[in-house]
C-alpha cells in the first residue's frame, strides 16, 4: 500500500514530503511576502524609493504582524479579541522598558531582539493570565472580556510610574529597520501557517467548527484555546516592541479600543481564516488612508462600512454563489467544458 | 461629600445604567445577540434632543418625543438592515456587524457635528431635596431615579400581562416553537429593538444631563458598563439588569470618591471578569444547560 501510494507521487521522496507538509497555501503566502520584500528592496536599492514610500515600509509590515496573529484567533479559532492592542501595548512597554534599562549591558545587537523577546513573553504571559478564566466562556463574553481587559491595561498604564504615565515613554532608541520586521514578518507566517497546517491546528479548527462535537473527540478545549491565544498575543506583543523601537516613544493613548478595530477591520477584509488575505489587507490598510490624506475624516467611517458589507455578504448565499463562479479553477473548467460541447457539436 | 451624597450619586448612574441594561438584556434575550451599538443609540438621542433644543429651539417636551421617536425608529431599521439577513449566521459575524454599526453611528454623527463635545441643554429642571444637615439630593437625580423606576414597573407589567409581552417570552425561550404557536418572531424581534432604543433615547437625556456634555464617543464607554451591568444581573433577565445597574453605579460612585477617579473604569471592568469568572450566569441569571 505504502509503495504504491509512493508511485503514484509525481516526486517521490523529498519534495512529496515537503509538498504534502507545504501545502500550496503556505507556499503562497512566503511567496507573497518575499516578493513584496524583493519589490521593495529593489525600489530602495535604484533609488526609486521615495522618503514617504520607505517611512510606510515598517508600519505596513507592524501591521501585516498584527493582522496575522490576530487571524489565529478570530478566523481561525472562531472567537473575537477585542483586545489585541492591549497585547500590543503590553509588549511595547515591555520591550521598550528592557532596552531602556540593558542600555549599558547588551551591545545592540544582542539587545534588540531580545527586547523583542521580552516583549512577546511579557505579552503572552498576560495572554495566559487573561486567557485562563476568560476562555472557559465563550463568543460576546470573550469579545466584551478582551475588550474591558485592553481598557483596564490602558488605564494601568496611564496611572504607573515607571510607564512615564499619560505623557508615555519617550528616548526609546530607533532600532526597528525595514529588514528586522521583515524577518519577524517571516517568523509569524512560519509558526502560524505550521501551526495551522499541523493536528494542534486542525484541532482548533474543529474547535472553531462545531465545539459540541470536538470535546465528545477528545479534544481538549480550554488547552487549544489557550494556546492560540498566547501565541497571538505573543506576536502582538512582539509587534508591540517594534513599534515601540519606530516611533521612538509610546503613549498608552495609542493602543485605545480604535486600534484593535482597525487590526480586526484588515483580519475581516482579508477573509477570517486566510492568512494571505490578512497580509494583502494589512498592505492595503495601511497604505490607502496615506494616499486619501484629503480623505482622513472618513477614514473610520469607511471601516465601519467594509465590516458591514463584508459580513452582509460573506452570509449571503448568492455571493457565495458568485464567488465560487468567479474562481479561476472553476473557470478554466467552465471554459474547458464548454469547448467539448463544442467539440461534440 | 459625605458617604450618603456619595451613595445616592451612584443609585442615580446606576439608574441610568439599569435602563441601558435593560435594552442589552431584553435584545439578548430574544435575538441571542450582543447588541454593541445599543451604546451609541443613547448618544444619538441625546444628540437629537441637542439639535431639536439647542439648534431648532423646539419645546423641552416635543424635544424628548421626538428623540424617543428617532431612536425606535433608528433601532427598528439597524435590525431590518443589518442584524435580520444574518439570523442563521454564526454568532461572531453578527457581532463584527454589531460592531460596525456601533463605529458607523459614530462616525456619522462625528461628520456632521465635529468630535468636540458639546453643551447638553438644561432639560431637568427639578429643585434639589434637602434632607438633614448636609444631605442634598439634586433634582437631577431623583428625577431620573423616579423615572426610572416607573419605567421598569411599566415594563414588567407590559412583558408579564400583555400578549406581545408573552410572546417576547415565548421566542426568548424557544424560537422554533413560539414560531409554530403562530407567533410572528421577526416582529417580535423588530418590538424588542424598537423598546430597547426608545429607553436607550430616555437614558441618552439623563446620561447626557448628569453630565452636562455630549460628544460622538460618549455614548461608547455608558454602553459597555450597561452590558457589565446587564451580565452581573445575569444577561437575558430583567430585575437582574434593574439591580446589575443599580450595583455597577454605586461600585462606580464609591470607587470614584474613595479610591481614584482613573482607576474606576478599570474597577468596574474588573468585576465583570470577577463575576464571569464566579458565576457566568449573573446573580440572577439562571443556568443554562446546553443541549446538543
Amino acid at each position: 500500500m505504502g509503495a504504491k501510494s509512493e508511485k503514484n507521487k509525481p516526486f517521490p521522496g523529498g519534495i512529496g514530503r515537503f509538498r504534502q507538509k507545504y501545502d500550496n497555501n503556505f507556499l503562497i503566502s512566503f511567496g507573497i511576502m518575499i516578493a513584496i520584500f524583493l519589490f521593495c528592496f529593489l525600489m530602495i536599492a535604484t533609488g526609486n524609493a521615495t522618503r514617504h514610500f520607505k517611512s510606510l515600509l515598517v508600519p505596513a509590515g507592524i501591521n501585516i504582524i498584527l493582522a496575522i496573529s490576530l487571524n489565529l484567533v478570530v478566523g481561525i479559532l472562531g472567537e473575537l479579541s477585542l483586545g489585541h492592542a492591549g497585547f500590543m501595548s503590553v509588549g511595547a512597554y515591555a520591550g521598550c522598558l528592557f532596552s531602556i534599562y540593558t542600555q549599558e549591558l547588551f551591545p545592540i545587537g544582542v539587545r534588540f531582539p531580545l527586547s523583542l523577546l521580552v516583549g512577546g513573553l511579557v505579552a503572552a504571559f498576560f495572554g495566559l493570565v487573561i486567557g485562563v478564566p476568560v476562555l472557559r466562556l465563550k463568543g460576546d463574553y470573550l469579545a466584551i472580556v478582551t475588550l474591558a481587559f485592553g481598557e483596564i491595561i490602558r488605564s494601568v498604564i496611564i496611572n504607573l510610574d515607571f510607564t512615564g504615565g499619560a505623557a508615555g515613554l519617550k528616548n526609546i532608541e530607533k532600532h526597528t529597520t525595514y529588514t528586522s520586521v521583515f524577518i519577524i514578518i517571516l517568523i509569524t507566517l512560519f509558526v502560524i501557517l505550521n501551526l495551522i497546517n499541523s493536528r494542534h491546528g486542525r484541532a482548533i479548527m474543529a474547535i472553531r467548527d462545531n465545539r459540541i462535537a470536538a470535546e465528545s473527540l477528545g479534544v481538549n478545549i480550554t488547552y487549544f484555546k489557550l494556546l492560540s491565544f498566547i501565541l497571538a498575543a505573543f506576536f502582538a506583543g512582539i509587534a508591540g516592541v517594534l513599534y515601540g523601537h519606530n516611533i521612538g516613544s509610546l503613549t498608552a493613548a495609542q493602543f485605545d479600543y480604535n486600534r484593535s478595530i482597525e487590526i480586526l477591520v484588515m483580519v475581516v477584509l482579508g477573509g477570517m481564516g486566510n492568512i494571505k488575505g490578512s497580509i494583502i489587507s494589512a498592505i492595503l490598510i495601511t497604505i490607502i488612508p496615506e494616499m486619501l490624506r484629503g480623505a482622513d475624516k472618513y477614514r473610520m467611517l469607511f471601516y465601519s462600512i467594509i465590516l458591514i458589507i463584508m459580513m452582509l455578504l460573506n452570509a449571503s448565499p448568492r455571493f457565495a454563489e458568485f464567488k465560487r463562479k468567479i474562481r479561476i479553477k472553476n473557470l478554466a473548467s467552465a471554459l474547458k467544458s464548454k469547448s467539448r460541447q463544442k467539440e461534440e457539436v | 461629600m459625605s458617604f450618603l451624597s456619595q451613595l445616592i450619586n451612584g443609585l442615580s448612574v446606576g439608574s441610568i445604567y439599569a435602563l441601558i441594561a435593560l435594552g442589552y438584556t431584553m435584545v439578548y434575550g430574544i435575538a441571542k445577540m450582543l447588541n454593541f451599538a445599543h451604546g451609541d443609540v443613547i448618544m444619538v438621542g441625546a444628540y437629537t434632543i441637542f439639535t431639536a433644543v439647542s439648534m431648532l429651539g423646539l419645546d423641552y417636551w416635543i424635544a424628548i418625543i421626538l428623540s424617543v421617536v428617532f431612536c425606535t425608529v433608528l433601532g427598528i431599521v439597524i435590525e431590518k438592515i443589518a442584524y435580520k439577513p444574518l439570523r442563521k449566521a454564526s454568532p461572531l459575524t453578527v457581532l463584527i456587524t454589531a460592531i460596525g454599526v456601533s463605529y458607523l453611528l459614530q462616525n456619522i454623527v462625528l461628520l456632521i457635528y465635529g468630535s468636540h463635545q458639546r453643551p447638553f441643554p438644561k432639560i431637568i429642571s427639578v429643585k434639589s431635596i434637602k434632607i438633614g444637615e448636609n444631605l442634598v439630593i439634586s433634582g437631577e437625580a431623583f428625577f431620573t431615579m423616579v423615572i426610572t423606576i416607573v419605567i421598569m414597573i411599566i415594563l414588567t407589567l407590559f412583558i408579564k400581562n400583555s400578549k406581545t409581552g408573552r410572546a417576547m417570552v415565548a421566542v426568548s425561550e424557544d424560537k422554533g416553537a413560539a414560531e409554530l404557536m403562530g407567533i410572528n418572531v421577526n416582529r417580535i424581534i423588530s418590538i424588542t429593538f424598537a423598546i430597547g432604543s426608545g429607553l436607550a433615547a430616555i437614558a441618552g437625556l439623563f446620561f447626557a444631563s448628569t453630565y452636562g456634555f455630549i460628544g460622538p464617543y460618549s455614548g461608547a464607554m455608558p454602553g459597555i458598563k450597561a452590558f457589565i451591568a446587564a451580565v452581573l444581573g445575569g444577561i437575558g433577565s430583567i430585575p437582574g439588569a434593574m439591580l446589575g445597574g443599580i450595583l455597577l453605579g454605586v461600585v462606580e460612585g464609591l470607587s470614584k470618591a474613595y479610591i481614584s477617579t482613573e482607576l474606576s473604569d478599570a474597577i468596574v471592568f474588573s468585576i465583570l471578569i470577577v463575576i464571569l469568572l464566579f458565576k457566568p450566569s449573573g446573580l440572577l441569571g439562571k443556568n443554562v444547560t446546553e443541549k446538543v
